[in-house]
């Protein structure tokens, strides 16, 4: 098998009394699409931008396509397609000035990458002479992705590219990735604090506060779930919520959409939460035994001291 | 005339040049509802909830919010709402208290009830250890629900939250929810938007906007049955497929 594409080990970065990178380490296959899972805070941010070259781990090394971050960024910058969270082309240059900037940056032309952006570029043609600044998000998320292609990168580093983007969108920009490794090989580090973008991911790491709970396919890590997982609704599912708490087998209960995701502790089971629920008046009462969410696992997984603050 | 209803709007409208950013919306929303309000990029929800802020001037068209003119009494609207975004929420470079301070001041509370408020605020989010700690030190999680704590802390009618949940880690989400259900337990309507499709579920109504039109209105269950879909992921999907602009 080929040298991976990102190699991180033991990579640390504090930023005075914060630990942002607590010694992280995992690896980008050469093709993949590798999901950094996390909310806010997580430390995807800084392991992007080391990656990028654009900070300094305080401890640890990254090679990038072989090459290593700290003495061989020029090299690198050459290698990476870099999508910053915050949108960072430039406003007051139109659709095509801006491709036509980072082209030539890159001692490149439009014309000559053409077929790695023709998918994502057709979608904002029409507006080409219109300025970055004056475009819808969606927009601007597509012209960042073209922008960050057009000298024919080997691996994009993508930060959260689908922050604050509704469903609709997000699903077209994944199809996009999807086509860029199909079709064109790139290697893709991507991160999102969307848990159900996890799936869409080849592998992923789930990260908080600075380390990884776990690192493998979303499917290994749904399935490697261990308690016991129950769906749970009635006709009362703002009194539910308390009355599942208050009943001593229940380890954990969150809302997920129309149910409530409950775990039951060993030496319990579903029937008697069912006649705890019937006896505190509910009615219509589902229970089912589900298969755990990425979401779910997360969950389990992350240290819930820092998060369960009592309200 | 129902005397329940806190937002009432009729064929609001705003447009910028030729372009349509709301187009003709109508909806009421009742005490203590949680109205969900959904919509891709660019369909006019930014645009429609700054009218309603009283931080917009519609082009034609009529609101009332907490009983106010959005048009005619924007300085009573604000005095009566409160609002918290996921980019403008809390002063980072304040301590606990000078945010709850200084927000109490600018909603005119009394310095008693500031007081007051301040301590009962502190022990329901066990932040008394931190009050003098600067906001930029919390944790994301607690500076969430801290946002929205301050949000109605003047005890507004409506509280307007404009995707509180972004970024958030998925304990945090569901507990910054529990605290949106207890709040409009005491009445306070709750006016959210929102990208996750599960805090859809969480609303009383739900309507999502197309294109500057309001393009369905009801519950989650209606909303599903209607568009013979398992979940409002789909409901969405549906509607917003059929957007041309965004």
């Amino acid at each position: 098998m080929d040298q991976p594409i990102v190699i991180v080990n033991d990579v640390r970065k504090r930023y005075r009394r914060v630990e942002a990178l607590r010694g992280v380490s995992m690896q980008v296959d050469e093709g993949e699409i590798f999901g950094l899972i996390g909310p806010d805070g997580a430390g995807k941010t800084s392991l992007l931008r080391i990656l990028a070259t654009l900070l300094l781990a305080d401890g640890g090394t990254a090679t990038v396509d072989g090459l290593d971050v700290r003495r061989d960024y020029r090299r690198i910058r050459q290698r990476i397609g870099y999508m910053p969270g915050r949108f960072s082309l430039y406003q007051d240059l139109t659709v095509q000035e801006n491709l036509e900037f980072f082209a030539t940056t890159f001692n490149t032309t439009i014309e000559h990458n053409r077929h790695l952006i023709d998918d994502i570029y057709q979608h904002i043609e029409r507006f080409k002479r219109r300025r970055a600044g004056k475009l819808s998000g969606g927009m601007k998320q597509k012209l960042a992705l073209c922008c960050a292609l057009i000298h024919a990168p080997r691996v994009l580093l993508l930060d959260e590219p689908t922050t604050g983007v509704d469903p609709v969108s997000r699903k077209e920009f994944w199809e996009m990735l999807f086509k860029l490794r199909d079709r064109h090989g790139i290697s893709i580090l991507v991160s999102t604090p969307y848990m159900d973008e996890a799936m869409k991911c080849d592998r992923i790491a789930l990260t908080q506060d600075g380390r990884f709970l776990t690192i493998n396919t979303p499917q290994a890590i749904t399935s490697s779930y261990a308690k016991s997982l129950w769906s749970v609704r009635s006709d009362r599912m703002h009194a539910l919520l308390d009355d599942l708490r208050q009943w001593p087998g229940a380890d954990t209960v969150f809302s997920f959409g129309e149910t409530y995701h409950v775990t039951i502790k060993n030496g319990h089971d579903s029937e008697q939460l069912r006649s705890h629920i019937a006896h505190r008046g509910h009615n219509d009462i589902h229970i089912e035994r589900i298969d755990a969410s990425i979401e779910d696992a997360f969950m389990a997984l992350g240290d819930n001291n820092t998060a369960n603050v009592t309200l | 005339m129902n005397d329940n209803i806190v937002i009432r709007v009729e064929g609001l409208t705003k447009q910028f040049g030729n372009f349509v950013a709301v187009n003709h919306i109508s909806f009421d929303v009742s005490q203590g509802e949680i109205f969900g309000f959904l919509g891709a990029n660019g369909a006019g929800k930014t645009t429609a909830m700054r009218m309603l802020c009283g931080l917009s001037v519609p082009t034609s068209g009529h609101a009332t919010v907490a009983g106010y003119d959005v048009e005619r009494q924007p300085e009573l609207v604000k005095r009566n709402i409160g609002y918290m975004s996921q980019k403008f929420a809390l002063y980072d470079d304040l301590t606990v208290t000078e945010n709850l301070r200084l927000f109490g001041g600018i909603y005119r509370m009394s310095r008693r009830d500031i007081k007051l408020k301040t301590r009962q605020l502190l022990t329901e989010l066990n932040l008394t250890n931190e009050r003098n700690a600067m906001v930029r030190s919390l944790p994301l999680g607690w500076k969430q629900k801290l946002a929205f704590s301050l949000a109605i802390f003047h005890e507004p009618k409506i509280v307007f939250l404009d995707e509180p949940t972004g970024g958030v880690d998925p304990i945090t989400r569901r507990q910054f929810w529990e605290m949106i259900y207890r709040a409009a337990d005491r009445g306070i309507t709750v006016f959210v938007t929102t990208h996750y499709m599960d805090e859809a579920e969480y609303c009383d109504r739900v309507s999502i906007m197309v294109d500057g039109h309001i393009k369905a209105l009801d519950t989650p269950a209606m909303l599903k049955q209607m568009f013979n879909a398992p979940t409002m992921y789909d409901v969405f999907l549906a509607l917003a497929r059929q957007a041309t602009r965004g």
